[in-house]
């Protein structure tokens, strides 16, 4: 075969080529579905929000609630704790967060309750910064939620959340 | 079988296949020799093939998401047609599926009747085939429990029900398959892993039945033995398995069809309406595939012995090797059993539209003479006609038509004969 002829595409490369491509598209379009079915469904959708009343929560109490099968802490701090959670430098923090902004209304502090070390329930007032420490593998945090000592490597995370008036706030 | 020695030509190739022969499988499907007149009938054991897959890995998505309980089964399904991602679409699949498979293997066992692929030395095949069609209808039917909605529970409460015709322990066998005194919660939750048993039974069999299928060769469409390989065949790959590919695409398209613009098309509305113990539908129908033998079911007035014709019905098949006494193979050279051939397609066809119709007045009737038609064709027909039939000369071999000129050796033969008399 000549040069001239192996860079001219012929008509049965054109087919064969034509056909492999619709028939990836087409494994594609029946590969998709079998994958995303074990993706989150609509009825798991459905629950991505929570509306939750806190006018029962006292200064220096934290509830938890659940929010898509995790809990989540809802926590009305106390001016000390508030004052200690916004004096901290900066510089002295694992994964340096403001308090300002992971607590926008400094009196109400929501974050999940999920240790971002592997996956456990941090203790209340618990911990050398009184305030969440992780039984599973001592991760300490601070009233903000923020890490201070042991294996996590990011603060608790805040979650999407509003207050949809002074006595709710809506999760997700 | 290949009688060649294979040998992998890389060393890791050879090193592996010295242990496991894999490669030297792999290699006896590729060659395998095919007769050449194959036509598009031989294409439904690939289609088959693909069917049963499609059920399997579309039945393991469902079961992720079905729950087997009389309370929220029904519920579960609603989940998956609404809720889960695509399920609508893997539940119309499996379902529509389920018609589609049913659809290839009567393709695939009339196929069989036509060119005699049942006959000596293929009977294990077709035995082995038979097990496995009596798999699917028992997978079919408690697959179709599953959903719980009326139709579900009032079908599986008629189909259990045959078991109380035999005498004596009749009650304590459905009982026994009840788990309780009547169609329940225990009755669902055994046919749901049963349900998911079976298939994969099924697939062994399958490989049964290719193997031996592969021990004395393919028949073909003119019935005679081939030498392989000689002239008369050509390697599997890729001569049959484009063919396959190509027919599959064409039964895709039917498939296709079912499931995007008429899904419900092959089911019954009342099984939309969630399973109620008080109340029966007005008309109790099987799906189609069990037509048929449900036909026939009902044409007895006697309950044991219409249970009996019904399995009877299924069994009379098994023995066909041997019902059939005539040596010639395909019913290209047999004008009268070509004849009988489609009186018996015709017989089915007319079972399955009265087993669709309520059973009084001339439905019963025509139900009754067709059952009778039915086994007369097994028991009657066939044995008898293999004895007196007087049938065409076969030719010596697949090539030998070809390079006759004619492409139809049997036609030729016959207007042969035509002129000779005139």
């Amino acid at each position: 075969m000549s040069d001239s002829e192996k860079k001219k595409p012929n008509r049965r490369d054109f087919i064969v080529t034509a056909t492999a491509a619709a028939g990836a598209v087409g494994v594609g379009a029946v590969v998709w579905p079998l994958v995303d079915q074990m993706n989150p469904d609509a009825s798991v959708k459905a629950l991505a929000s929570t509306e939750v009343d806190i006018s029962a929560v006292e200064p220096g109490q934290s509830i938890t609630v659940l929010w898509r099968g995790k809990p989540v802490f809802i926590k009305r701090r106390t001016q000390d704790e508030i004052d200690s959670a916004r004096a901290v430098d900066l510089s002295e923090l694992k994964h340096p967060e403001k308090d300002e902004d992971r607590a926008k209304n400094p009196e109400w502090l929501v974050m999940l309750g999920v240790c971002t070390h592997l996956g456990c329930v941090p203790l209340n007032d618990k911990g050398d910064y009184g305030a969440w420490f992780c039984p599973c593998h001592g991760s300490h945090y601070d009233t903000s939620g923020r890490i201070r000592k042991g294996p996590a490597p990011t603060n608790m995370e805040v979650p999407k959340y509003e207050f949809v008036n002074s006595n709710t706030i809506k999760i997700g | 079988m290949s009688d060649h020695e294979y040998t992998p030509k890389s060393k890791v190739g050879k090193w592996f296949n010295d242990r496991l022969p894999l490669l030297t499988l792999a290699n006896h499907l590729t060659d395998y020799p095919t007769p050449k007149n194959l036509n598009y009938w031989w294409t439904f054991g690939g289609i088959l093939t693909f069917c049963l897959i499609t059920q399997i890995i579309t039945g393991i998505v469902l079961g992720m998401h079905y729950v087997a309980h009389a309370d929220l089964a029904f519920q579960s399904v609603e989940h998956i047609m609404r809720d889960v991602n695509y399920g609508w679409l893997i539940r119309y699949v499996h379902a529509n599926g389920a018609s589609m498979f049913f659809l290839a293997v009567y393709i695939h066992i009339f196929r069989s009747l036509y060119y005699g692929s049942y006959k000596s030395p293929r009977e294990v095949i077709w035995i082995i085939g038979m097990l496995i069609y009596f798999l699917m209808m028992a997978t079919a039917f408690m697959g179709y429990v599953l959903p719980w909605g009326q139709m579900s529970f009032w079908g599986a409460t008629v189909i259990t029900n045959l078991f109380s015709a035999i005498p004596l322990v009749g009650e304590s066998i459905t009982n026994w398959l009840w788990g309780g005194y009547s169609v329940d919660n225990p009755t669902l939750t055994r046919f749901f892993s049963l349900h998911y048993l079976f298939p994969f039974l099924i697939l062994g069999l399958v490989v049964l039945h290719i193997w031996a299928l592969h021990v004395p060769g393919n028949n073909n469409p003119i019935g005679i033995d081939i030498k392989k390989p000689s002239k008369d065949t050509v390697p599997f790959h890729p001569y049959i398995v484009i063919k396959d590919a190509f027919a599959l695409l064409i039964f895709l398209l039917i498939f296709a069809f079912f499931v995007f613009f008429s899904p419900n098309i092959l089911g019954h509305a009342d099984n939309y309406i969630e399973a109620n113990p008080l109340v029966t539908p007005a008309h109790i129908v099987p799906e189609w595939y069990l037509l048929p033998f449900y036909a026939i079911l009902r044409s007895v007035p006697d309950k044991l012995l219409g249970v009996i014709a019904m399995f009877a019905a299924i069994f009379v098949l098994v023995i066909l090797p041997w019902l059939d006494t005539s040596k010639v193979r395909s019913t290209v050279f047999r004008p009268i059993y070509k004849q009988f051939y489609w009186f018996l397609v015709a017989d089915v066809l007319i079972l399955g539209y009265v087993g669709a119709m309520p059973a009084e007045g001339l439905y019963l009737l025509i139900a009754r003479v067709a059952t009778a038609y039915y086994f007369a064709h097994f028991l009657i027909i066939l044995p008898f006609l293999g004895m007196k039939e007087k049938t065409t000369p076969l030719p010596l071999s697949i090539t030998e038509p070809i390079l006759g000129g004619s492409a139809d050796m049997a036609m030729a033969r016959n207007n042969l004969d035509l002129k000779e008399k005139l």
